[in-house]
This record gives C-alpha cells, sequence and structure tokens, in this order.
C-alpha cells in the first residue's frame, strides 16, 4: 500500500555515467520496446506519424552543456532521466487508491493499473518528471527497473537485467543492489562520486549519476597561435574600408 | 500547473459547499422547514458538483472507488473519506430542520467541524507537493479556509460577517501571491542541482529530450497565464473583497446587492483559483528550461 516501507531488503537501482554515456538514445528505444510488448498497457503513442505526435515514454535523454567556472571550454554531458526509485518516494504516499507502492523485497517502486484511476496527482508529486499517464490506457506509467526481465528464468541470465542497461552500447548503464555495500554498482560510486538529483528535495534517489571525468590537460604549454595570412585590403575595398571607418 | 477546469471548479465549489455547511452546522441562519431545504439545497449542490466534476479529471474513472481506501498516507484519500462522512453527518441534521423542526446540535457541531477538516484536506494536497514550492506554505491551507468559511458566510447570506471575512480573505490573498513569487528561488532548486553537476560550472540546456510534446510538459510546464498574472491579480482581488467588501460593509443592506457581492466573488474566486494552478511552477521544469 502506499505507506513507504521503513527498509528494504535490497535496493535495486541504476547506476548511470555521464562520462560514458555518448547520448545515443538506445536506452530509450529498448525501454520503449520491452514496455510495449510485455509487462502492462503499452506505451502508447498518439498522432505518431502528424502534426502533433506525442508518446508515453519511461526513460529520455537530454543534452546539457556544462560552462566551467574557470573560463575552460564548455563540455556536453548526455543525460539519461528516467525513476530513481526514491527511497522517500513522494509519489508512492500521495496515491489515493493505493496503485503506488514500493516493494519491501527490492525497493523497486511500481504502479498497479488495476487499481490506478489515473488523477495524476503521483506525477505532479515526482520532481523528476519520472510517471507519464499515459494517453490511451488512462494509467500512470513509469519505470519497472524491467522487473519482468530481472527475475525472469525463462531468459538467458545476461539478459535479466533492464532493457536500457541490456542494450547500452557504451556501457555506461550499470544494474544493481546499492544497498549492499559490497556489490559492484555500490563500489562503482564509491570510486567516482556518485551523485544525486535535487537532494534539496529529499527523495533520497537509489538511482545514482556518475559525474564526468576531470578532462586531460596539456602537459606542456599550447603552441603558439598561427601567423596571420590574410592580407591587407587594396583598391577599391580599402578605400571602402577607410569610408566606413570615417563614417 | 496546468489549470483544468475541472480542478478548478472541483476546488472552487467544494469548497463554497463544505464553507456553507459550516455555517448551517453552527444554525446561522437559523432556518427550518422550506426555508432550510432551500439551504441545504444549495450546500449540497455545490459540496456534490464539485465533487463530480473531479471525477472529469480522472483518466480511468472505474477505479475510483479504491480512492477512499489510503487514508493513512493520502490527503487525496482523506480528502474523499471525511467530504463523505459529512455530507452524511448533515444528512442526518439537515432531515431533523427540515421534516422535524428540531436541531440535532451535535451533527450540526460535528458537521461544521468534518467540513473544515475536509476543506483543510483538500488545500493539502496541494500544500503537501514539494515539487510546487508555491502551493507547498502554510498560507495556502489558510487561504482555503478562509476561501470557504468567507462563501459560506455569502451564500448563507450573512452581510456583515461575510463583508469583514472578505476583506481579511482579500489581504491574505495578495500577501500569498507575494510570498507565493519568492518561493522557487527559497527552494534553491537549479538546473546545478537537478542535475547534480553544479560544482563543475554553469549548467545550461543543449538539447532536449524530446522534440514534441509529453505528458509532463503539458501538465507541469504551464507558462500561459504568467503573462498577464499581474493584470489578473487585479482583477481578481476587486471582484474577491474590493467591490463585494462596499457592497456590504458600505451600502445600505439589501438583498439585490447581497446578489450582486455574492456573483462577483465567485467570478473573483475562479479566477484566484485558475491563478493559483496557471502561475505555480514545478521543479521538473529546471530540466526543460533554455536557460
Amino acid at each position: 500500500m502506499t505507506k513507504l516501507p521503513t527498509e528494504t531488503q535490497k535496493k535495486l537501482g541504476l547506476v548511470i555515467d555521464l562520462d560514458t554515456c555518448v547520448g545515443c538514445h538506445g536506452c530509450v528505444t529498448a525501454c520503449k520496446g520491452w514496455n510495449t510488448q510485455n509487462y502492462g498497457a503499452p506505451l502508447s503513442d498518439v498522432d505518431a506519424y502528424g502534426a502533433d505526435p506525442e508518446g508515453t515514454f519511461l526513460n529520455r535523454v537530454f543534452n546539457y552543456e556544462i560552462a566551467p567556472h574557470d573560463g575552460g571550454p564548455s563540455q556536453t554531458v548526455h543525460f539519461p532521466k528516467s525513476c530513481l526509485h526514491c527511497e522517500d518516494a513522494p509519489c508512492v504516499t500521495v496515491c489515493p487508491t493505493g496503485a503506488s507502492y514500493k516493494r519491501v523485497s527490492d525497493g523497486i517502486v511500481l504502479v498497479n493499473e488495476d487499481r490506478c484511476m489515473g488523477c495524476g496527482l503521483c506525477a505532479w508529486a515526482c520532481p523528476y518528471g519520472a510517471r507519464e499517464l499515459d494517453a490511451v490506457a488512462g494509467v500512470m506509467k513509469k519505470c519497472t527497473l524491467c522487473v519482468d526481465r530481472i527475475y525472469n528464468e525463462n531468459l538467458p541470465e545476461e539478459d535479466r537485467v533492464p532493457a536500457c542497461v541490456r542494450t547500452c552500447p557504451a556501457g555506461a548503464r550499470h544494474f544493481g543492489d546499492l544497498g549492499d555495500p559490497d556489490s559492484e554498482v555500490s563500489k562503482l560510486v564509491a570510486e567516482r562520486g556518485g551523485i544525486d538529483l535535487m537532494p534539496e528535495q529529499g527523495t533520497k534517489p537509489v538511482n545514482k549519476y556518475l559525474p564526468p571525468r576531470p578532462r586531460d590537460t596539456l602537459d606542456k604549454t599550447p603552441p603558439a597561435a598561427l601567423e596571420t595570412v590574410a592580407e591587407e585590403a587594396t583598391g577599391f575595398l580599402a578605400w571602402l574600408d577607410k569610408a566606413l571607418e570615417r563614417l | 500547473m496546468h489549470p483544468a477546469p475541472s480542478v478548478i471548479i472541483f476546488t472552487a465549489l467544494s469548497g463554497l459547499g463544505f464553507g456553507l455547511f459550516m455555517w448551517l452546522g453552527l444554525g446561522a441562519p437559523d432556518v427550518y422547514g422550506m426555508q432550510a431545504f432551500g439551504m441545504f439545497f444549495i450546500a449540497y449542490a455545490f459540496a456534490v458538483g464539485g465533487l463530480l466534476a473531479s471525477v472529469f479529471h480522472l483518466a480511468n474513472k472505474k477505479n475510483a472507488i479504491y480512492s477512499f481506501s489510503q487514508w493513512q498516507t493520502s490527503w487525496l484519500s482523506r480528502e474523499g473519506v471525511l467530504s463523505v462522512i459529512t455530507l452524511l453527518v448533515f444528512a442526518v441534521f439537515a432531515i431533523g430542520r427540515i421534516f422535524v423542526g428540531v436541531s440535532l446540535d451535535f451533527f450540526g457541531y460535528a458537521g461544521s467541524a468534518l467540513a473544515l477538516l475536509t476543506v483543510f484536506s483538500t488545500s493539502m494536497i496541494y500544500t503537501q507537493l514539494k515539487t510546487v514550492p508555491r502551493w507547498n506554505m502554510p498560507l495556502t491551507p489558510v487561504l482555503f479556509l478562509l476561501y470557504a468559511i468567507s462563501g459560506g458566510a455569502l451564500l448563507s447570506m450573512q452581510p456583515r460577517v461575510a463583508g469583514v471575512l472578505i476583506v481579511v480573505l482579500s489581504a491574505l490573498q495578495w500577501a500569498g501571491w507575494m510570498m507565493g513569487d519568492a518561493r522557487f528561488a527559497q527552494t534553491g532548486t537549479t538546473k546545478g542541482t537537478a542535475t547534480g553537476l553544479a560544482d563543475r560550472g554553469r549548467v545550461r540546456m543543449f538539447e532536449s529530450a524530446h522534440t514534441a510534446r509529453n505528458y509532463v510538459l503539458d501538465e507541469m510546464a504551464y507558462r500561459i497565464g504568467r503573462k498577464h498574472a499581474q493584470k489578473l491579480r487585479l482583477i481578481a482581488i476587486t471582484l474577491i473583497g474590493v467591490v463585494p467588501a462596499l457592497l456590504l460593509l458600505v451600502a445600505p443592506p439589501s438583498m439585490p446587492l447581497a446578489i450582486v457581492a455574492l456573483v462577483l466573488h465567485l467570478a473573483g474566486l475562479l479566477t484566484a483559483r485558475w491563478l493559483f494552478f496557471a502561475e505555480a511552477e514545478h521543479v521538473v521544469t529546471t530540466y526543460y528550461a533554455h536557460d
């Protein structure tokens, strides 16, 4: 029900490496594909080939630019964003029907579509825009951490990870138990200084983001600027240049 | 936030209905028989009408019955449960006053307290959202309650009480707008905290995640209201408080003037409620804003 568990046995979640992500949107497509063909109402598209297309997605990739404070060159960061399976998930407690819940066994935040009345309050409560009401089904859709893959013994073992993780060609997405300090993902977070999104909202996200590594710096002084090869204007253009200067 | 007509009508009408119930439960006005029938009819029409309007906001109405189940955690569920209990308690009180000619005061007082609790729960649906800083302040429930009891006083034809209440309401509503304007900045949420990259430099949008609109943008990135917000605030405050207060407190008491004051107040209430939604900024917009 919509009371949050005080503790979950596991904290399954994703670790997303902003250094490695190339922004290919492969995870977006894999997510849409898997979650349209498997558990729950399909992720619909409305007017998909028309003038005003709209569709439900559980994962979307933004692109940001960081301009360093010291005036150095800017850096582009590809930024995938999906449900962070927060420990203190505000989307769960606001739900009036009991459709939203956080599992005690693994900490995954899910929606029971047979109870959801489509009021949209959980989407309002989420700071991350992780929940989208499906326009066709009228129920709230969100990342399930591919709950129908990770425990699915009909799949080969290497496929028992979320579709986004399985498909990522850059290896920028990692899946595991962030509640276990000895897990691969926890070690990765400790080593790389994993970050929380909007910590001031107090949601305690389980998913972590690994910040981009510092850029390489040159160990010798950069080469001097090239000599100017452009020549001074002559003739009519020189006259025009002077005339315009005088104006 | 998207100012959906269903939620504007829901909060405005049910607030007025429960505000009128609050006064009726206290025996103001002290009416029996057909007069009581008229008053209770209006109260039920507003309260039930508002609640029905809220159902039109649901994308999957067949599961609406489950919304009574999560009263332990959810303010929306509490609001549903409390409104049904309040309407039932007042049914007993109303039957006594209309058909039997007795005032079952216990049901009246209990009903009045429940009516206020219902309005408080409605306000908490919005106040609880940390994601919408403009709503997330203690003044929000105070304003919802004041709207309900001053509108209720107008509906129950108590010109002097209503006049004083709407003056207080207008002052607090203006203060609420001013305080609300500063709320987003107070949370400290920026693109830097949203991405967690603040200490690396100034973060700005390079490319959005999607070129078309989506549910999140439609629902939480409504901007149209901001352009004329200041003008609409002036219009709202004039209609809610200034003109009705003059009609009720300065002009000699008369039924037609009270009705004019009520109609103006209702128009002002709907304008203010539209602004309540249209002006509210959601923190998710920091992921989308081109700055």
